[in-house]
């Protein structure tokens, strides 16, 4: 996984609330076997036209935000299905930060996971970050996680909130399963425990 | 004394393997459900990384977003897409030894359907899949949430997953629910008051006298839309009703196990006293059957209701929201929700396509038939379910009605296989979200129970099912 320390880049608004993952990317794109090449998919519905043709009003398809690494977006960001392609969408896009007001937990977590950060500010503070990403590539926008600050252009820094753990493996791009494989003679031990105090647990076996 | 505990916090302590500082537990997996979807990155993953499967025995596969629903479907696959997905599956469980049930076995459905039928999945345990609606096993008295590809390939190389404790919220439903009315119109009544985020961050705990008196396929229909509702898991406690659904599955405890399996179970329901983060209440006598207008499922109202005029809603940005909800649904403000015309009809996806969703729906379609101009599909969640229902008889009675009968999978619930609306086309489905193109590019979904479902079939159009039984 990228590490994720300092970011500074175009903000891309998108100001709508409840975006779901079938709107990040939708049902039909999910058919593939690998984690790249997502991009191209990315706001699919809302970015093309139904010949395959852009929208030239949406806001990935303005010049200005073609290469945004960031995106400022409503409440209830990435609610719906559990699908990890949205993240790796985005990822393929280039975007590796969201700001949102709130987002859903699932995506939340499937952020971290992927080297894209998500920062839960207010909806006050979003919405002067939404005006500032408005201004596009005159305006950057800078995310310090080391610091846990978004600096605005004209220098104003707005700390963030984010959970110590996940904040420490982003910044050193730390592998989950190497973490967890590091407490295996826990697991062990935990099975061994289960296997004599829930003698009754089957496992499935002989299918 | 010891603090009293609810469900969710017994089941949570009791797997905890360890603590990574700050919060964040290993937490062991009882069971992990792959699908043909959300695994093949992390399968990937781990060859790559040269990791094996750690519990083949705790792990189950199944294929059921792409698999076509036709009976032709075992003379193979058409869409070359969904084929390679199959495949790829087919290949990985048997790489990696992981138990599978293919497309030509019985066993073969939808993977929240499969779980509890086969006895896979069992109170108290804690049970993930690559799948949002893996809350639907919270029915059984589990610990059930979806997880991302990532995490599918951690649980696969590890048994565990990270994890921050959720809050607990609990969701009463008191009373007794009228005629008419089914889990269904209780859970799109519940997110209709709490709003799609109304659960984020916490578990929910279904209970009261309403919930009590649900059967397991009603439970699981609750669970099921728990993430609809903004929660990754919702779990009721299991009591008589689920030991008596448990007992005697393929993969359940037996004989002097099940007695003392069930000895556990009986510990786990939430103490007098525990804490909740959050509570509420709902009235059942005051649930009426339910329907989905917008394009998320919190945009529900009673049948009897009216499609909402954006121009009352102060708020510019659900304002907004509101106008493209109608634009997309092709609905007026103030038009009554009873009457609207429907082309297709969807009965099946893990929300309601059991046994007991589908005698809902015969009982309703027997003795009429398809309005003109109107396509219905029943589904079956399983293989299993299909059998059933064919030794009850009740394909007959769709078929009789006009009805497609079709073999188990996810189906029209979602646009991944051939069973798609068309642009425009305008469906009631008992299925579990109504998002813009979710069963296909363009459609309009209408979420709503079985019976109400088939109502809808019978007369073309969104229908009170109290006006027809
Ligand atoms: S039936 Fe629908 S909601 Fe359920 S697992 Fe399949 S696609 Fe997902």
């Amino acid at each position: 996984m990228e590490k994720f320390e300092v970011l500074t880049g175009v903000a891309a608004p998108l100001n709508m609330e409840n975006v779901d993952t079938d709107k990040i990317i939708p049902a039909r794109f999910l058919k593939t076997i690998k984690r790249t090449g997502l991009g191209v998919h990315l706001f699919a519905s809302m970015r093309y036209e139904d010949d395959g043709s852009e929208k030239p009003d949406f806001v990935l398809n303005q010049p200005k935000y073609r290469h945004a690494e960031i995106l400022v977006a409503g409440d209830n960001f990435g609610c719906g299905s559990s699908r990890e392609h949205a993240p790796w969408a985005l990822l393929d896009f280039g975007i590796r930060c969201i700001i949102a007001p709130s987002f859903a937990d699932i995506f939340h977590g499937n952020c971290f996971k992927n080297g894209i950060l998500p920062v839960v500010l207010p909806a006050d503070v979003c919405e002067q970050l939404m005006a500032d990403a408005a201004l596009g590539t005159n305006a950057r926008i800078t995310v310090d996680l080391a610091r846990q600050v978004v600096v605005r252009p004209d220098g104003q820094e707005i700390a963030f909130e984010v959970d110590a753990f996940r904040r420490h493996c982003l910044l050193n791009g730390l592998d989950d399963i190497g973490l967890t494989l590091e407490h295996a003679p826990a697991i062990d031990k935990y099975e061994a425990r289960l296997q004599q105090e829930h003698a009754w647990q089957p496992v499935i076996s002989g299918v | 004394m010891p603090t009293p505990r609810t469900l969710f916090d017994k089941i949570w302590e009791a797997h905890v393997v360890d603590q990574m500082g700050d919060g964040t537990a290993v937490l062991y997996i009882d069971r992990h459900l792959v699908h043909e979807v959300t695994s093949p990155q992390a399968f990937e993953g781990l060859r790559m990384a040269g990791r094996k499967v750690r519990r083949v025995d705790g792990t189950i596969a199944v294929a059921d977003h792409n698999v076509p629903t036709d009976a032709d479907r075992l003379n193979g696959i058409n869409e070359p897409e969904s084929k390679t997905q199959i495949d790829t599956l087919v290949q990985n469980v048997a790489d990696f030894g992981v138990p599978y049930f293919p497309i030509s076995d019985a066993r073969q459905g939808i993977v929240h359907v499969i779980g509890p039928e086969q006895g896979i999945s069992l109170p108290g345990m804690t049970i993930v899949c690559g799948d949002s609606h893996t809350s639907t096993h919270g029915a059984m008295g589990a610990l059930a949430f979806g997880i991302g590809t990532s995490e599918v390939e951690h649980v696969l190389a590890t048994q565990t997953l990270q994890q921050k404790r959720a809050l607990n919220m609990l969701v009463r439903v008191d009373g007794k629910l009228p005629a008419g009315c089914t889990a269904k119109d209780i859970i799109l009544a519940i997110i209709g008051k709490i709003g799609t985020a109304g659960g984020t961050g916490h578990v929910i705990e279904y209970a009261g006298e309403a919930i009590a008196a649900l059967d397991m396929a009603g439970r699981l229909t609750v669970c099921n839309m728990s993430i609809e509702a903004g929660a990754r898991a919702g779990l009721i406690a299991p009591d008589e009703t689920t030991f008596a659904y448990v007992k005697g599955r393929p993969y359940a405890p037996k004989g002097e196990d099940f007695d003392k399996a069930v000895a556990y179970w009986r510990s786990l329901p939430s103490d007098a006293g525990a804490h909740y983060d959050k509570v509420v209440v709902l009235d059942a006598a005051e649930i009426t059957p339910q329907v989905t207008w917008g394009t998320n499922p919190e945009a529900v109202l009673p049948i009897t209701g009216v499609v909402p005029d954006p121009a009352a809603e102060p708020d510019d940005a659900r304002r907004a929201q509101l106008v493209q909800m109608l634009k997309y649904m092709d609905l007026a403000p103030g038009q009554k929700l009873a009457g609207t015309k429907v082309d297709v009809v969807f009965i099946g996806s893990c929300t309601n396509s059991r046994i007991e969703d589908l005698r809902a729906a015969a009982a309703v379609a027997g003795g009429r038939h398809v309005a003109d101009g109107v396509r219905a599909l029943v589904v079956p969640g399983s293989g299993l379910v299909k059998q059933q229902a064919e030794d009850e008889g009740l394909d007959k009675v769709f078929l009789d009605a006009g009805f497609e009968w079709r073999e188990a999978g996810c189906s029209m619930c979602l646009g991944m296989n051939p069973d798609k609306l068309t642009p425009g086309q305008r469906c009631a489905s008992t299925s579990n979200r109504n998002f813009e193109g979710r069963q296909g590019p363009g459609g309009r979904t209408h979420l709503l129970s079985p019976a109400m479902a088939a109502a809808a079939a019978v007369t073309g159009q969104l229908t009170d099912v109290r006006e027809l039984v």
